[in-house]
C-alpha cells in the first residue's frame, strides 16, 4: 500500500505479542481478501497475537475465538489500531 | 415398509406432544446406510470445517465416514441413507466451507452441490464455541435457499465455556429453525430430524433474512445482469448468485459463463458418490 497510515494506527505485523488490536481496514487484494475476509477478519474486529513461530513468521493470531496464522506478507496489508483496553477471551 | 421400525404405541399416542418426544422421534429412524435408492429428499450437510458434519452424518445413516480434526478430511462428498417416518431421505455430507465465495477443490465441491445440486434441505452444522464466525455462511447459503435448518452443535462444550446459546433468538433474527445438538451424544438429533421432516414436507416454511446489497446501483447491475444470465442459460438455478460473483470478478465463474460449461455445474451434482464401508 502506498497510503500512510492514520495516527495511531499500523499494521498487524506490529502487533506485539499478547497484545490485542481492532482491524481498521485490509490493504489485500483478491482472492487473498476475500479469504481473510471469510476468515471472520473484517474491520471492527478485534484480533491479538497469541503464538509466534521461532523464525517470527508466520504469527497465529486469535479471531473471533479462532487461531488463524498469517504470514508477514500478509499481516503487513492489514491496518489496525491498538486496543489496549480490551482483550479477546 | 417392514424395514421400518414403528413402536406398538406409535399408533395410538394419547397426547400431540409424544410426536416431538425424542423417543418416539428416535424410534422412527431407520439407518439404511449406502442405500441410498428411491430417495423422496435429498438433504445437504454443510457448515464450517471441523464442526461434526460427519458426527451427524455418521449418526442418521449408521455409516462410519471418517471422522477427524483436521481441516480439509472431508475432500469429495460421501452419500448415505436414512429413512423417517415413512419418507427416505439421501443425506450429502460435504467437505467444510468458511464461504461459497472463496475457491479451494474442497470447498469447490461443497460450493456446486449447495448452489446447483438443490437439495431439498440444507442442514448447516455450526460450532456453538464459535458462532459468530459460523455465522458469515450461514448468510451465504440463506441467499440462495430457503429451506434451511441451522444445527448449533457442541453445546455442551459452548456452556463448559460459559456460553449460552439463545436458539429462539437466533431462529427469529435468521428466520430458519434452529436446533441445538450434541452430535457426539446424540443429543437434539431426534428434534433436529423432525425439523428436516417438517421443512421438507414444506410444514415448516423458513422466511431467511437476506442480506440486502445497500447499494441501488449495484441492484440496477445485478438486475440487469440476472436477466442476460437467464436469457443464455434458461435452466441455471442461481443466476442471482452468478451474477454477484461475475459483477465481484470471479475468475473461475466468469470463464465457466464464458464456455458455457456454467449449465454442466447442474448435470454434474448427479455423479456418483465415494464408497464407503457400511457399519
Amino acid at each position: 500500500m502506498n497510503t500512510s497510515p492514520p495516527i495511531g494506527a499500523t499494521t498487524l505485523d506490529q502487533l506485539s505479542l499478547g497484545a490485542t488490536g481492532r482491524v481498521l481496514a485490509l490493504g489485500n487484494q483478491g482472492a487473498e481478501r476475500r479469504r481473510l475476509f471469510d476468515l471472520g477478519i473484517t474491520p471492527g474486529t478485534l484480533i491479538q497475537s497469541e503464538v509466534r513461530s521461532p523464525l517470527g513468521d508466520p504469527v497465529a493470531y486469535r479471531v473471533r475465538n479462532t487461531l488463524i496464522a498469517l504470514r508477514r506478507e500478509q499481516s503487513q496489508m492489514i491496518m489496525i489500531t491498538l486496543d489496549l483496553e480490551e482483550t479477546i477471551v | 415398509m417392514s424395514d421400518e421400525l414403528v413402536t406398538p404405541q406409535a399408533s395410538s399416542l394419547p397426547h400431540a406432544a409424544c410426536n416431538t418426544c425424542p423417543a418416539y422421534t428416535n424410534a422412527q429412524l431407520r439407518k439404511l446406510g449406502l442405500d441410498v435408492s428411491g430417495w423422496d429428499y435429498t438433504v445437504a450437510l454443510a457448515g464450517n470445517p471441523n464442526t461434526g458434519k460427519s458426527t451427524v452424518f455418521n449418526a442418521l445413516t449408521g455409516l462410519r465416514q471418517h471422522t477427524g480434526n483436521w481441516a480439509g478430511k472431508t475432500v469429495t462428498r460421501a452419500e448415505g441413507g436414512f429413512r423417517f417416518q415413512g419418507k427416505r431421505y439421501k443425506l450429502v455430507d460435504l467437505p467444510g466451507t468458511y464461504s461459497l465465495l472463496s475457491t479451494s477443490a474442497d470447498e469447490e465441491v461443497a460450493r456446486d452441490f449447495l448452489l446447483f445440486g438443490q437439495p431439498h434441505v440444507t442442514v448447516i452444522v455450526a460450532d456453538a464455541t464459535r458462532l459468530e464466525r459460523n455465522l458469515n455462511l450461514v448468510l451465504q447459503i440463506l441467499a440462495i435457499t430457503d429451506s434451511v435448518v441451522v444445527a448449533v452443535n457442541l453445546i455442551d462444550e459452548a456452556r463448559r465455556h460459559g456460553i449460552m446459546i439463545d436458539e429462539r433468538g437466533l431462529a427469529r433474527d435468521l428466520g430458519v429453525p434452529v436446533v441445538p445438538i450434541v452430535a457426539r451424544r446424540g443429543e437434539g438429533l431426534p428434534e433436529l430430524l423432525s425439523t428436516i421432516a417438517q421443512v421438507a414436507s414444506g410444514a415448516i416454511r423458513p422466511r431467511p433474512r437476506h442480506v440486502p446489497l445497500r447499494d441501488a446501483a449495484l441492484e440496477r447491475a445485478v438486475k440487469q445482469l440476472v436477466a442476460q444470465i437467464e436469457a443464455v442459460f434458461p435452466n441455471l438455478p442461481q443466476a442471482y448468485w452468478v451474477a454477484l460473483r461475475l459483477l465481484d470478478g470471479d475468475a473461475s465463474i466468469a470463464q465457466a459463463v464464458r464456455e458455457g460449461t456454467i449449465g454442466d455445474l447442474t448435470r454434474g451434482q448427479a455423479v456418483a458418490p465415494i464408497a464407503l464401508e457400511a457399519a
